[in-house]
C-alpha cells in the first residue's frame, strides 16, 4: 500500500461525509416539503396519481402500507419472472437467448425484487436486452426505492407525534424513484458512457484480438443499468463479472465513482433520519457507529491483504483482482459493497485472503447495517439502536425510549424477528448445506474454503447482498431455490416487522427529555451501539467462522492448503 | 418482617421449592430455564441410553443444578414474601362482626359482610373489614399492617375516616360503612402481593423476556448447526470429532450460551423488587407501577407535611414604632396562652425563650380567652384588672385592621410594611394589638425540613423535576419553594388545579407521581402515573391510587422512584454481565472441541487450539469448567438480585458508564478468572 492508496482511501471516504448530509436532507425535502420542486413536476406527479387512480392524499397505518408494498413487489416479481421465461417471444433479443430455466428465472425475479441481486447466471449469456431493461433495470430502482419507502415510513414513525399514520407507499415510491434515483442515474450513466462503459443494443461484436484469437465481445445497454445498479444498492452486474469486466468499469475514474455511488445513498439516508429527528446529533451518533465498523473492517482487511501469504512466498495474491485496480480498490470495494448490500464487485471474494474474506462476510452477517442497503440500511440499523436503547434504558432504570418514544415489548418483539429470521437463514440454511450430499456437489474447494463459500452464499442472499464469493456453482436447482427463500425472508423478514415498529411507534405519545434520559446521541451509546452489534452477531456466528475462514487463515499461516 | 436474606429457614424452604419447581409446566413460562430443562434432560438420557461415564455424568449433574439454582433464587424470593403473608394472615382470624341493622344489632361471620353494610365496634372489636366510619370516633391499634405500635385516631368525615379491616379498636365506639366486599380487602390484596400468587409479569419485564428468548432462539440455531460444521469439517480433514461433538457437549455449550444468569434470576429480581418496597412499608397494587415510579420525572409534592414540617412557627417579634419587643413577646404570650394551636404554642415558647416570660403573674380568673371563629378571625384574650379590661387580640392584616378602625384607632403604615416583608419571606405575619393600638407583628415563619433541599438536588440529579403544591398566597409559596429548593411550585392550588396540571405534564410527555389522602386528592391520584395513597387518608384516595404508604410519610415517594430504577437497573445489569460471559465461553469451548481439527501433524495441535488462551487442561475439564461456572454464578449472583444493585442519584450517562464497567467489562472479564480456576480445582481434585 503506497501513500497514493491511503490519499485515494481517504478521498472517497471525506467526500462520502461531505455529500452525505446534503444529499440527505434534499431526501427528506423530496418526501416532506411539498413546495421542494416545480410546478410542473409536481402537475406531473399528481396526473400520474390519476392515472393509476391513487390518492395521494391518504396517509396510511402500516398494515395498509405493508400490504400496497407487498402487492407492488408481488407484482414485480411476476413481470420479471415472465419476461426470462417468454424472452426467446420477445424482441430486443438479437443474440436469440433461450428462455431461462423455471427455477433460475424464481431465482433472479426474487433476487432483483429483494434488491439483492444476486446473480446464479451470467448476464452476457442468459438476458436478452429486453429482461434486463425491463425486467432488471425497472426492479433495479423500484427495490432501491422500496427500500427507501419503508426506511422514510420508520423515521415518520419513530419521530412523528401521536397518531397512526406513517406515509403513503405509493407517493413514497414514486418520489424516491422520480425525483431521487432516476436523476443521480442518468447523471451517472452519462459519465460512465464518457468513460467508456457501453451503452448500445448493437450486437455482439466478432473481433479477432491481437494474440490472433476470434473473440466475442459482448453488448448492451449496460450504461444504465450499472448506474442504478450502483446508487441503488442492487449490485446486479450486467455482464458476469461484474464490475471487474472492463465494459462495465473501463477506468480508474469510473471504479471510483462506481464506489462512492454504493455508499453514496445509505450514508445521506443517516442523515435524512436525522432531518426526520430534527438533531443532527441523532444522525451523527448512527453515522459514527456505521463510519466505525467500516473504517475498522477495512483496516482489518487492508492489513490481511497486504500481509501476503506464505504459500506464494509472502508475496501480495492478485489472483482474482484487476491489475487495473490494484489490491488498495479491489479491498475499498470488497468493504464498501459487503457494508452496504450492493454486491458488486470488481474482485472476485473468493481469492481475498482468508481474513478479508471474512470480514467481507462478517460485514453481510451483521445484517447490512454498515450504511447497508438503500433505506435497509438504515432501517436495520435501527433495529440495532432499539435493541441498545433497551439495555441502556435498563441499566439507568428507565423504561427504554428512542426519540422520546418508549419501547416495549411489541417493539421489542419486532427487532427480535428482524435481527433473528435473517441470522436464522444463514445458520439453518448453510448448516444443511454443509451436509447435503446435493449441495456439496456445487462445491469448487474443498476444506475450511469450501465452508467459505457456502456461507457466504446464504450470508449474501439472507443479508440481500448479493455478491457471490465464486467458486460455488449456484445455478441449481437447489441453490436457485434455497438462496430464493433466503433472500425472501432476509428481506420481507425485516421490512414487515420494521414496518410494524414504524406503525406502534408511530401511535406513541413523545416524552420529554430530562437527565434521567439516556441520550441516543453521545458518544458512550455510539460505543455501546457497535459493542451490541458486534456481540451479537459476534455471538451468533463465531462458531462458523470459526470453522470457515479463520480456520483457514490460520492454516494458510502455517502453510497449509486445500 | 426484617428478616435477613438468609436466615436458616428460609433457605430449606427454598431448597425444598427448588425441586418442586422442576415441574415442566412451570418452567415453561420461562424460555431460558425451560431450554436448560430440555438440554438436561437430553444429556440423562444420553446418559441412561447411549453412553454412561464419569464426564457425561458430571455435565448432566450440571445443568440439572443449573435449573435448580434458578428456581432456588425464585423459591427463596417468593420465601421472603411468604413469611410476611402468613404475619398478614394472622390478623385475618375469622372474626364476629356486629351488623347493624336499623337499630338492631346482629351477630355475623366477618367473610358474610358485604359492601354498604353498616357495623358497629367498640374498644377490643375487630374491625371486621374495610370500610369508612360515618359515626364516632375512636383511637385504633393498626400495627398489625403497618408495624407501627402507637394507636392512630379515626374519626368520621373528613380525611382520617378510613379503617382497615383486621386491625383493632382500643377506644371509644363508632359505626363503619363496609367498602370492600368479602376477599377483596386490603389484607386480602397485600397478601395476594407479597406471595406473588396473582404475580403478572410486567411489561418491561415481558419485553426483556422477548429479548432473552430471541437470544436463546439464535444460540439454538448456532449451537444445532454447528453440529452440521463439524460434521463438514470432519470429512472435510478426514478426522473424526465425533468423541467430542456429543450431545451432551453440544448441550452444555448451548446452555453456556443462552442467558441463564438473567433468566435464572429473572422472577428473583421482580418479586423482590416488590418486596423491598414493602419493606419499606410502601403496598403496590402491581408490579406495573413499581417500574413505572423508575420513569417518574416529575414530583408533585403537598408543601405541608412533606417539604416543610406542617406546622407555622413563631420566629421573631417586630414591635411597632415606640413599643418594646419584650413588651410586644409579653402580650402576644399573654394572648396565645390558651391558643392550643402549634402555632400559638410556638408563640408562648418563643416568648419563653427570648425573654424568659412565664406568664403567670395573672391569675386565671382575671383572663378571659377569645377563641378564633372563622367570622372575626382573630383570637386573644381579655385581662381585667379590676374596671379596666384591656383586651388583646391577635389575628391576620385585614381582621386586626378591621378591629382597629372599629374602635377608632390607626394601623401604623410602617407596620403594615413590615408585615408585607414577612409574608414575602414565605412567612405570616400576625399582628397583635392591645385595645385600640396596634403592638407589633410576629412573623411566623413555615419551617422547611431540615435535609430535604439536598433530597431536592438528588431529585434533580436523577432527572426528576419537584413541584410544591400549596394553598399560599404565591408571594409565600416563592418563599418556601426557593428555600427549599423544590423546581417549580403551584400557589393557591386546588384539587382542580392539580388535576389539570397533572394532565398538562403528562401532555408534555412526562411522568407524574403525587402524594395524596383526601378524597378530593382522589381524581389526581388515579391521574397521576404512580399515585401514593397515605394510609392515614380516606377510602376513597388509597382506592384512588395505585400504592399505598403504611407510614403515611410523603417523602416515601422518593424511595419509591429508587426502588422502581433499581428493578430495571438490575435487570439490564445482570443481562448485560450474563451476555458478556458468553465470549468467555467461547474461548473455553470452541477450542476444546476443534483443538485438533486440522492438525498437521498426527496427535499434535490443529490451528484453533491457539484459542485456548485459557490454558485449559483438556477438552472434558475446558467443557466441564464452562457448565459449572455457568451453574454456580446464578447461585453467586442471588444476593444481588435480591438486594438490587446500588442505586446512586446521578445522571443517565455517569449511572451507565458505571453499570458498563462493572457488569458489562466484568462480565467480560469474570469468567475468563472463573473458569480457569474452576479448571485448575477439577484438575486438582482429579474429576477430569
Amino acid at each position: 500500500m503506497n501513500v497514493f492508496d491511503v490519499i485515494q482511501i481517504a478521498i472517497s471516504l471525506l467526500v462520502l461525509l461531505l455529500i452525505g448530509p446534503y444529499l440527505g436532507s434534499f431526501i427528506y425535502k423530496i418526501f416532506e416539503d411539498e413546495h421542494l420542486l416545480p410546478r410542473f413536476l409536481r402537475k406531473i406527479e399528481n396526473g400520474f396519481y390519476r392515472t393509476c387512480s391513487i390518492d395521494s392524499k391518504i396517509q396510511m397505518n402500516w398494515k395498509t402500507y405493508t400490504v400496497a408494498m407487498l402487492v407492488f413487489n408481488a407484482v414485480g416479481f411476476a413481470i420479471v419472472f415472465l419476461l426470462q421465461m417468454f424472452q426467446a417471444y420477445l424482441p430486443l433479443n438479437p443474440q436469440n437467448l433461450p428462455i431461462v430455466s423455471w427455477h433460475s428465472a424464481f431465482n433472479t425475479a426474487v433476487s432483483f425484487m429483494t434488491n439483492t441481486n444476486w446473480q446464479g447466471y451470467s448476464g452476457e449469456s442468459t438476458m436478452s436486452y429486453l429482461t434486463q431493461m425491463l425486467g432488471l433495470t425497472v426492479q433495479n430502482f423500484v427495490s432501491a426505492a422500496t427500500g427507501i419507502a419503508v426506511a422514510v415510513a420508520l423515521c415518520r414513525g419513530l419521530t412523528r407525534p401521536q397518531g397512526k399514520k406513517i406515509g403513503n407507499f405509493w407517493t413514497d415510491l414514486y418520489r424516491g424513484t422520480i425525483y431521487l434515483l432516476l436523476p443521480l442515474s442518468i447523471l451517472l450513466a452519462l459519465v460512465l458512457s464518457f468513460e467508456g462503459v457501453v451503452q448500445s443494443f448493437a450486437p455482439y461484436l466478432k473481433i479477432t484480438g491481437l494474440d490472433g484469437i476470434e473473440q466475442i465481445i459482448p453488448q448492451g445497454p449496460a450504461a444504465s443499468q450499472v448506474a442504478i445498479k450502483q446508487l441503488g444498492t442492487n449490485g446486479g452486474g450486467f455482464f458476469g463479472v461484474n464490475s471487474a469486466h472492463p465494459l462495465e468499469n473501463p477506468t480508474p475514474f469510473s471504479n471510483w465513482l462506481q464506489l462512492i455511488s454504493i455508499l453514496l445513498i445509505p450514508v445521506s439516508l443517516v442523515f435524512t433520519f436525522g432531518e426526520y429527528a430534527k438533531s443532527k446529533r441523532q444522525a451523527w451518533a448512527i453515522f459514527s457507529a456505521m463510519a466505525v465498523l467500516l473504517v475498522v473492517g477495512l483496516g482489518v482487511s487492508l492489513y490481511a491483504e497486504y500481509s501476503g501469504n506464505p504459500l506464494l512466498g509472502g508475496i501480495v495474491s492478485m489472483e482474482g483482482k484487476e491489475t487495473r485496480f490494484g489490491i488498495a480498490n479491489s479491498i475499498l470495494w470488497s468493504v464498501f459493497t459487503t457494508s452496504a448490500s450492493n454486491g458488486s464487485v470488481n474482485a472476485m471474494h473468493s481469492s481475498l485472503s482468508p481474513l478479508s474474506g471474512a470480514i467481507a462476510m462478517f460485514n453481510i452477517m451483521l445484517g447490512e447495517i454498515i450504511f447497508g442497503g438503500a433505506g435497509a440500511g438504515l432501517y436495520g440499523m435501527i433495529l440495532f439502536v432499539l435493541m441498545t436503547v433497551f439495555l441502556s434504558g435498563l441499566m439507568v432504570g428507565r423504561t427504554p425510549e428512542y426519540l422520546g418514544k418508549k419501547i416495549e415489548s411489541r417493539e421489542i418483539q419486532m427487532v427480535i424477528l428482524g435481527l433473528l429470521l435473517p441470522s436464522a437463514c444463514i445458520l439453518l440454511g448453510a448448516g444443511l448445506s454443509s451436509v447435503f450430499p446435493v449441495a456439496l456437489s456445487s462445491l469448487a474447494n474443498q476444506g475450511p474454503h469450501g465452508l467459505s463459500e457456502i456461507l457466504y452464499a446464504f450470508s449474501s442472499a439472507a443479508g440481500n447482498n448479493g455478491s457471490a464469493f465464486a467458486g460455488l456453482n449456484a445455478n441449481t436447482v437447489y441453490y436457485n431455490l434455497a438462496l430464493g427463500i433466503a433472500m425472501l425472508v432476509g428481506r420481507f423478514g425485516v421490512i414487515i416487522p420494521i414496518l410494524c415498529i414504524a406503525g406502534s411507534m408511530a401511535e406513541k405519545r413523545q416524552a420529554a427529555a430530562g437527565s434521567g434520559t439516556f441520550p441516543t446521541d453521545s458518544a458512550l451509546f455510539v460505543l455501546l451501539l457497535i459493542g451490541v452489534i458486534l456481540i451479537v452477531g459476534g455471538l451468533t456466528f463465531l462458531p462458523t467462522l470459526a470453522l470457515g475462514p479463520v480456520i483457514e487463515h490460520l492454516l494458510m499461516v502455517q502453510g497449509v492448503t486445500f | 418482617m426484617k428478616e435477613s436474606i438468609f436466615s436458616q429457614n428460609l433457605l430449606k424452604e427454598a431448597v425444598r421449592e427448588s425441586f418442586f419447581k422442576l415441574n415442566p409446566r412451570l418452567l415453561a413460562k420461562n424460555p431460558v430455564m425451560f431450554i436448560t430443562f430440555v438440554g438436561a434432560s437430553l444429556t440423562t438420557m444420553t446418559l441412561i441410553f447411549a453412553k454412561f461415564d464419569g464426564f457425561n455424568l458430571q455435565i448432566t449433574l450440571w445443568l440439572w443444578f443449573t435449573v435448580l439454582f434458578a428456581n432456588f433464587s425464585e423459591a427463596l424470593a417468593e420465601g421472603r414474601g411468604k413469611a410476611q403473608a402468613a404475619s398478614l394472615r394472622n390478623t385475618k382470624v375469622s372474626t364476629k362482626a356486629r351488623l347493624l341493622k336499623g337499630n338492631e344489632e346482629a351477630l355475623v361471620p366477618a367473610d358474610q359482610l358485604r359492601k354498604d353494610d353498616l357495623v358497629v365496634c367498640e374498644a377490643n372489636d375487630v374491625i371486621p373489614n374495610d370500610g369508612e366510619i360515618v359515626e364516632g370516633i375512636a383511637t385504633v391499634d393498626e400495627s398489625a399492617i403497618t408495624g407501627e405500635s402507637a394507636p392512630v385516631v379515626r374519626e368520621s368525615g373528613g380525611d382520617r375516616s378510613a379503617v382497615t379491616g383486621g386491625t383493632r379498636v382500643i377506644s371509644d365506639r363508632i359505626v363503619i360503612r363496609i367498602t370492600a366486599e368479602p376477599g377483596h380487602s386490603f389484607i386480602d390484596r397485600m397478601i395476594h402481593l407479597v406471595e406473588g400468587a396473582k404475580r403478572q409479569k410486567t411489561p418491561n419485564e415481558i419485553a426483556l423476556s422477548i429479548v432473552l428468548s430471541g437470544l436463546s432462539l439464535i444460540f439454538v440455531l448456532a449451537v444445532g448447526t454447528l453440529k452440521f460444521f463439524a460434521d463438514y469439517s470432519q470429512t472435510s480433514s478426514g478426522q473424526d470429532l465425533s468423541h467430542l461433538v456429543t450431545v451432551p457437549v453440544l448441550v452444555a455449550l448451548l446452555v453456556c450460551l443462552i442467558p441463564t444468569t438473567i433468566g435464572g434470576l429473572l422472577s428473583a429480581i421482580g418479586i423482590s423488587g416488590m418486596d423491598r418496597l414493602i419493606r419499606k412499608n410502601v403496598i403496590a397494587t402491581s408490579g406495573r407501577a413499581v417500574e413505572a415510579a423508575g420513569d417518574i420525572d416529575v414530583l408533585l409534592l403537598d408543601k405541608t407535611g412533606t417539604i416543610t414540617l406542617g406546622n407555622r412557627m413563631a420566629h421573631q417579634f417586630l414591635p411597632a414604632v415606640g413599643i418594646n419587643e419584650r413588651d410586644l413577646a409579653e402580650k402576644a404570650q399573654l394572648a396565645s396562652l390558651c391558643d392550643e394551636t402549634p402555632e400559638g404554642r410556638s408563640i408562648v415558647v418563643l416568648a419563653k425563650e427570648k425573654f424568659s416570660l412565664r406568664a403567670k403573674e395573672y391569675s386565671p380568673e382575671h383572663l378571659h380567652f377569645v377563641p378564633f371563629t372563622a367570622q372575626t378571625r382573630f383570637s386573644g384574650v381579655d385581662i381585667s384588672q379590676g374596671n379596666n379590661v384591656i383586651s388583646i387580640r391577635k389575628g391576620a392584616v385585614d381582621a386586626i385592621e378591621k378591629l382597629i378602625h372599629s374602635k377608632n384607632g390607626s394601623f401604623p403604615s410602617d407596620l403594615k410594611e413590615k408585615a408585607e416583608m414577612v409574608a414575602r419571606n414565605g412567612g405570616t405575619p400576625l399582628v397583635v394589638s392591645e385595645n385600640n393600638k396596634v403592638l407589633g407583628v410576629i412573623h411566623l415563619k413555615d419551617v422547611v425540613k431540615g435535609g430535604i433541599r439536598e433530597r431536592f438536588s438528588e431529585l434533580r440529579k436523577m432527572g426528576i423535576r419537584t413541584i410544591m403544591i400549596t394553598g399560599d398566597n404565591p408571594l409565600t409559596a416563592a418563599a418556601i419553594a426557593a428555600e427549599a429548593g423544590v423546581d417549580d411550585f403551584m400557589a393557591e392550588a386546588t384539587p382542580e388545579d392539580k388535576l389539570k396540571r397533572i394532565r398538562e405534564e403528562q401532555a408534555g410527555g412526562h411522568l407524574v407521581a403525587m402524594t395524596g389522602d383526601g378524597t378530593n386528592d382522589a381524581p389526581a391520584l388515579a391521574q397521576s402515573d404512580v399515585g401514593v395513597a397515605m394510609n392515614t387518608g380516606t377510602q376513597a384516595a388509597r382506592e384512588a391510587g395505585n400504592m399505598v404508604d403504611l407510614d403515611s410519610n410523603p417523602t416515601k415517594l422518593i424511595e419509591i422512584v429508587e426502588t422502581g430504577k433499581q428493578l430495571l437497573m438490575t435487570r439490564g445489569a445482570l443481562t448485560t454481565f450474563s451476555i458478556a460471559n458468553d465470549v468467555a465461553k467461547y474461548f473455553a469451548i470452541l477450542p476444546a472441541l476443534f483443538a485438533t481439527l486440522y492438525t498437521v501433524s498426527q496427535g499434535g495441535e490443529g490451528p484453533l487450539a491457539k484459542f485456548n488462551i485459557m490454558g485449559l487442561h483438556s477438552p472434558q475439564s475446558a467443557i466441564l469448567s464452562a457448565v459449572v461456572f455457568n451453574a454456580l454464578v446464578i447461585v453467586a449472583l442471588v444476593p444481588l438480585a435480591l438486594r438490587g444493585v446500588t442505586y446512586r442519584p446521578v445522571g443517565a450517562i455517569q449511572l451507565l458508564r458505571r453499570n458498563l464497567l462493572i457488569y458489562g467489562l466484568g462480565g467480560l472479564i469474570a469468567p475468563f478468572i472463573g473458569i480457569k480456576i474452576i479448571d485448575l480445582v477439577l484438575v486438582f481434585g482429579g474429576l477430569v
